[in-house]
């Protein structure tokens, strides 16, 4: 199994990538970890004719904690947000996500703005960036110069694998705003083994006042629906509707689809369950006072060389 | 960018260096050459196996500066001067076996042994991390391969062995 072939580009500079996309158009595809373009190259389900590599571009692998947020560089892999203790800290929702994608070693290559990227409605992160209101910052070459903007996740999601950015913009950082104090979180998916792209997944967040009783939730789904989903369980949480009532919000709130896998019913009857599972841990955490959270606007340097050292060389 | 982009040969050779089990070796490939396949092809380190090529089994798994990946998700060309260990490197010069290898073999951790590379080097970096791995971090660690001889009970105490016998090498 052999991919077609393309012409591989790997810029230096984010100015090189751009000035690239922009002239090659739709004839390129933007890779940096590879995990999901790559499957599709080897079953010829995606031939562009151009690769253009992020990897050579310095500066695009970093962190950074600032207003509120944790941003990601275009380069940063999914397992260095399960390897800092600071992002751990500031963005635990973000770190319990990212644990449920794939496997360890897809982890150690996927980044985080690729998925974001890709838009695949079975990936956790577009559903996290979706319920936290997150965003992108695009950038691209036109009339002589690089033109950035902010994408936020509400107008990020057109399909499945299908974003409205445009063939010329290249992804060079996402921000997840992070959560106030008072409001809890949880995940839950079902896949039929672990690490699978889950059936049906629910990525959640509840705010309680000060007495601890819930006043606002939202709920993001996956692989419920063409893009993530994001609902309002507020109204099943404040008036004391109980299980069957969050149950019943979630189900008649979602119009999944049947296919391989699983029926829409069951993927209906699945989501709204995880919701109901996922409720009281979300109720515990936001219930619990965090330590207060490092002072704003610390930069996350890069770790220094691969962590572990193995091999015949050493 | 003097010449345009769009007027590239896909076909075009690139020069790829990688450090393959502390030893440098070089080869002229296409952009589209995986990793799996140069490591095979070009280096003739047949030790590496190649399942199902999309990223699913496992087989295929190298370490990258010491760290797992799958060969068959990564083009040669974008790791150029990379450091890789494939199964080759875990026996020693005269052929002998490391401490993970003669674990599997001692526990029956294999039977085909189609996947065994896989599982080798998902070892050897989980007890570099990890010296006593709690038996959820071992199943954490080798969760995204597939074998499909053994049921994996045996592979776990593979690795539960393989720990004990380098706690042993290290005393």
């Amino acid at each position: 199994m052999k991919p077609a072939p393309f012409v591989y580009h790997r810029p230096a500079s984010v100015e090189d990538a751009t000035r690239l996309l922009a002239d090659l158009g739709d004839e390129a595809k933007v890779v940096a970890g590879g995990q999901s373009l790559v499957p599709l190259l080897n079953f010829r389900l995606a031939a562009p004719a151009h690769l253009v590599d992020v990897n050579g571009i310095a500066g695009l692998d970093w962190l950074d904690r600032a207003d509120g947020a944790v941003d990601v560089g275009a380069t940063v892999r999914h397992s260095r947000l399960l390897r800092e203790p600071e992002v751990a800290a500031a963005h635990p929702l973000l770190v319990e996500a990212t644990g449920w994608i794939a496997h360890p070693v897809i982890r150690n290559r996927g980044t985080v703005c690729g998925s974001l990227a890709h838009g695949d409605p079975a990936a956790e992160l577009p559903a996290v960036l979706a319920l936290l209101g997150g965003s992108v910052e695009a950038v691209a070459w036109r009339g002589g110069s690089l033109i950035s903007r902010r994408v936020p996740a509400a107008e990020l999601f057109a399909g499945p694998l299908q974003t409205t950015l445009e063939v010329d913009e290249l992804v060079v950082a996402a921000t997840f705003p992070t959560l106030a104090a008072g409001t809890g979180w949880a995940v839950e998916e079902l896949a039929r083994r672990h690490g699978d792209y889950a059936l049906a997944g629910v990525v959640l967040t509840l705010t309680v006042d000060g007495d601890g009783k819930p006043v606002s939730g939202r709920a993001a789904y996956l692989s419920c629906a063409p893009t993530p989903v994001v609902v309002d369980i507020g109204p099943a949480l404040s008036d004391g509707a109980g299980a069957n009532g969050l149950y019943d919000l979630v189900a008649s709130s979602l119009d999944p689809t049947d296919d391989i896998h699983a029926t829409a019913a069951y993927r209906r009857h699945l989501a709204a369950t995880l919701t109901v599972r996922a409720i009281d841990r979300a109720l515990a955490r936001a219930r619990t006072p965090r330590p207060e959270l490092a002072a704003v606007g610390d930069a996350m340097p890069a770790p220094t060389a691969a962590g572990s050292d193995v091999g015949a060389d050493r | 960018m003097s010449e345009s982009p769009g007027a590239l040969n896909p076909h075009d050779l690139h020069e790829v260096v990688l450090t393959v089990n502390g030893v440098t070796r070089s080869a002229r490939v296409p952009a589209r050459r995986l990793l799996s396949d140069m490591l095979r092809h070009d280096f003739r380190l047949t030790g590496t196996h190649v399942g199902c090529e999309h990223g699913v089994c496992g087989a295929c798994t190298v370490l990258l500066e010491g760290e797992p990946i799958r060969s068959c998700l990564t083009f040669a060309v974008m790791v150029d001067g990379a450091r890789i260990t494939t199964v080759e490197g875990l026996a020693g010069p005269d052929g002998e076996l490391g401490p993970v290898q003669r674990a599997f073999r001692e526990c029956h951790g294999l039977q085909c042994g189609f996947c065994t590379p896989g599982f080798l080097l998902l070892t050897t970096e989980l007890l570099a991390r990890s010296p006593e791995p709690a038996d959820g971090e071992i199943r954490d660690a080798l969760g995204g391969n597939l074998c499909r001889c053994t049921g994996y009970v045996n592979i776990v105490r593979s690795v539960r062995r393989a720990a004990e016998l380098m706690s042993e090498l290290r005393s």
